[in-house]
């Protein structure tokens, strides 16, 4: 075990992912010689060479083309889209390419290879176009899976698997805990399973459903409600597609209630899927209705940041109204 | 370094003065000073015959199409030598990604005349599985990555294929067809300066046929025509008359020398004319002239082939009606047995989405197969082999 944040997990998962295989490639903006603005990717240009980690010019749709094109081939494309709020110059690419690929050919061709990664999120102080959660969008288009990590310890596993996956993934990695979150990271290889949601406190009263960031947030308001004994459950989706209805739904009808919070906006955000999911599937567990803590429905703001977020106050009243309804 | 003015002086955007590189001249005898082909006999009838079969091919195709009896089709009638001409300078192992109107390289590739059918019918020998409208072909035994709708999204897909195989080393290169048209696209842009800047083994070749649709070049850009951006972006380039099997062929066969022996990408501009309609959706009469047409129909590259052919004594009028014959005979016969032939079963629905089925995704055809049971005659394509 390494102490590490989240970020130095990720060069782990890298690296190692680098070494085990030599047809693993990372390339994007700034990834090269200086490792990323965020300093995801340093030192794989020093221990891997140009021709597998290097800079790109600066297009997110020419960088996900030409990732389409590697994985294509048969290479393991590692793409770095810089911040989450720039990927949708690469949308078509994404949604009917990458997602299409394996469909659209009958198989003879895919690009099971390719792992886009990018930082999501808010909490820096970073407005419009440093701070969005654009899962949803992707979480509509078929053949795409979305992962998303909360600490060290998952954004090695799940990166690994990412990478490894036969499918296209879509990493996004919570950037306000790219530093924030510190753990302890096994140095060996591990992969975590993709799909597979993480009950990380068990409770009898009212299930809580978060992932990435956010899951922070979750487990402090649950602590809060704990306080006022109210026994939470904390579930981490961990990943958005595809997501695990079953244990969600196991959940639910032990608890008979469930607070689902997520930075994004609230209309059609994924908790809006979720919440349809759930009310088809535990009808008659539920005690209240299935309650959404999400951003408001205007673009990402900058002096209002606080009161946009579905912060921990916010998170534990609406446990608090989901009790007493 | 460039060099210092001290007054302000424009480059002009039509400074540059592309020429065109021509071999062939319409009565099939040679440019002076231009060279024969490198090719023997053998591979000058096999062209030929790829040549008309797409043109009979297509023609029967529209005719389908017209009867109702496939949904859609895009005939490269007046394009043939673009496609055939390069394919045939390549390597077998080198990787085509094409827009859609290059049947002439997938048939000199060997996609069979079962093959196209069974494209175009959507039927369950398709090797795309019935997922995608008529012409959407694809092979990976063929080194033919599959056709999407989508303009110019191959352009970078090609300079990151091209790149993969720089990774492996290996003798082989990709080309990447693409109209006039889609060069208008940002892929376009973004997948050259990728291949140039990441230095890719790619041939970029633009056919550029007069029309993007009813848009004809001149309000699709301006400036020397699409070679000159090949130029900008600091990419080897060549334009090249489309309608010249043999000039494209040796454009071809140097660019895949170059793209190799320099590790980058090549641009081919091939000048051309679309004879026919845009698709079977297209109607030209609304926004061309029958005298264009007319003058371009004069310019048929499988009649100066063939021109080409009879001068050298290779090829006579009988084997030219027997070859018409035989492929004609060949299409309709395959065409009728595609025809017949069953959709996919159901359950390639969800098949491809993923490497494997979700368990969400077999839920849900789960619930549509009992639907199906309820309303068979609603679904008769494939509700009586649900259990197949």
């Amino acid at each position: 075990m390494s102490r590490m944040n989240l970020l130095q997990a990720i060069n782990n998962a890298l690296i190692t992912a680098m070494e085990k295989d030599d047809k693993v490639v990372c390339f994007g903006e700034d990834v090269g010689h200086f490792g990323g603005v965020f300093r995801a990717t340093s030192h794989l240009q020093e221990k891997f060479g140009r021709a597998r980690c290097f800079n790109t010019p600066l297009t997110e749709q020419g960088i996900i083309g030409f990732a389409n094109g590697l994985a294509s081939q048969g290479h393991k494309a590692i793409a770095e889209i810089q911040f989450g709020d720039y990927i949708f110059p690469a949308f078509d690419q994404i949604v009917n390419e990458t997602a299409k690929f394996r469909y659209r050919s009958g198989n003879e061709f895919n690009v099971g290879g390719l792992t886009i990664r990018t930082p999501y999120g808010g909490g820096i102080r970073g407005g419009h176009y440093h701070s969005q959660s654009p899962e949803a969008y992707f979480a509509h288009t078929p053949g795409l899976k979305i992962v998303v990590p909360r600490n060290p310890h998952q954004a090695k596993g799940l990166l690994l698997a990412s990478i490894r996956d036969d499918n296209p993934v879509i990493f996004f990695e919570p950037k306000r805990l790219y530093r924030a979150a510190v753990g302890d990271v096994p140095e060996e290889d591990y992969e975590l399973p993709i799909g597979v949601a993480e009950t990380v406190r068990e409770g009898q009263d009212c299930t809580l459903l978060a992932w990435g960031a956010q899951m922070e947030v979750a487990s402090k308001a649950a602590e809060r409600a704990d306080k006022e004994g109210i026994d939470c459950e904390v579930i981490d989706l961990r990943s958005i597609l595809p997501w695990d209805v079953d244990a969600v739904v196991a959940s639910v009808k032990k608890t008979g209630r469930l607070v689902v919070t997520h930075e994004a906006p609230l209309t059609n955000g994924f908790g809006a899927e979720i919440a349809a999911t759930v009310q088809e599937q535990a009808f008659l567990y539920l005690e209240a209705p299935v309650t959404r803590v999400c951003g408001l429905d205007v673009p990402y703001p900058l002096s209002h940041e606080a009161e946009y977020m579905p912060d921990e106050t916010k998170v534990f009243e609406a446990i608090v109204a989901t009790m007493n309804y | 370094m460039s060099k210092s003015i001290h007054k302000p002086g424009f480059v002009l955007g039509d400074a540059l003065d592309i020429p065109t590189f021509k071999v062939l001249k319409q009565d099939g005898t040679l440019y002076k000073g231009a060279q024969e082909p490198e090719f023997d006999k053998e591979m000058a009838l096999k062209l030929y015959d790829d040549l008309v079969f797409i043109r009979v091919l297509d023609e029967r195709m529209v005719g389908a199409q017209r009867q109702g009896r496939i949904p859609f089709y895009l005939a490269s009638l007046g394009e043939e030598a673009a496609s055939v001409g390069s394919a045939g300078a390549l390597k077998p192992q080198d990787m085509i990604f094409a827009q859609y109107r290059e049947q002439g390289a997938l048939r000199h590739r060997g996609f069979s005349v079962d093959q196209f059918m069974d494209q175009c019918f959507s039927n369950e020998r398709d090797l795309g599985k019935g997922r995608q409208m008529p012409i959407h072909y694809g092979s990976k035994a063929l080194n033919y990555n599959t056709i999407s709708s989508p303009l110019g999204t191959q352009i970078p897909q090609a300079a990151g294929y091209a790149y993969g195989q720089k990774l492996d080393g290996i003798d082989a290169c990709t080309i990447c067809y693409f109209g006039e048209g889609a060069a208008s696209e940002g892929d376009f842009h973004a997948g050259l300066n990728m291949a140039a800047v990441l230095k890719c083994p790619t041939i970029f070749l633009c056919r550029n046929n007069g029309y993007a649709i009813s848009t004809p070049s001149a309000e699709q850009f301006s400036g020397d025509g699409v070679a000159s951006r090949g130029i900008g972006y600091g990419i080897a380039t060549l334009r090249v008359d489309g309608n010249d099997l043999l000039a494209v062929y040796a454009a071809t066969a140097a660019a895949r020398a170059y793209a190799l022996e320099h590790n980058a990408p090549v641009l081919i501009e091939a000048m051309s004319y679309r004879l026919g309609a845009h698709s079977t959706s297209d109607d030209p009469t609304g926004y061309r002239s029958k005298d264009e047409e007319a003058q371009w129909a004069k310019k048929d590259p499988i009649l100066r082939y063939k021109h080409w052919l009879t001068n050298k004594g290779w090829w006579s009028d009988e084997q030219e009606k027997t070859l018409y014959a035989e492929h004609r005979s060949n299409i309709l016969a395959a065409m009728k047995a595609a025809e017949k032939r069953p959709v996919p079963t159901i359950d390639h629905l969800i098949t491809d989405v993923y490497d494997e089925p979700t368990p969400h995704l077999r839920q849900q055809l789960k619930q549509l197969k009992a639907h199906m049971r309820k309303y068979p005659d609603q679904y008769p394509k494939t509700s009586g082999r649900l259990d197949a």
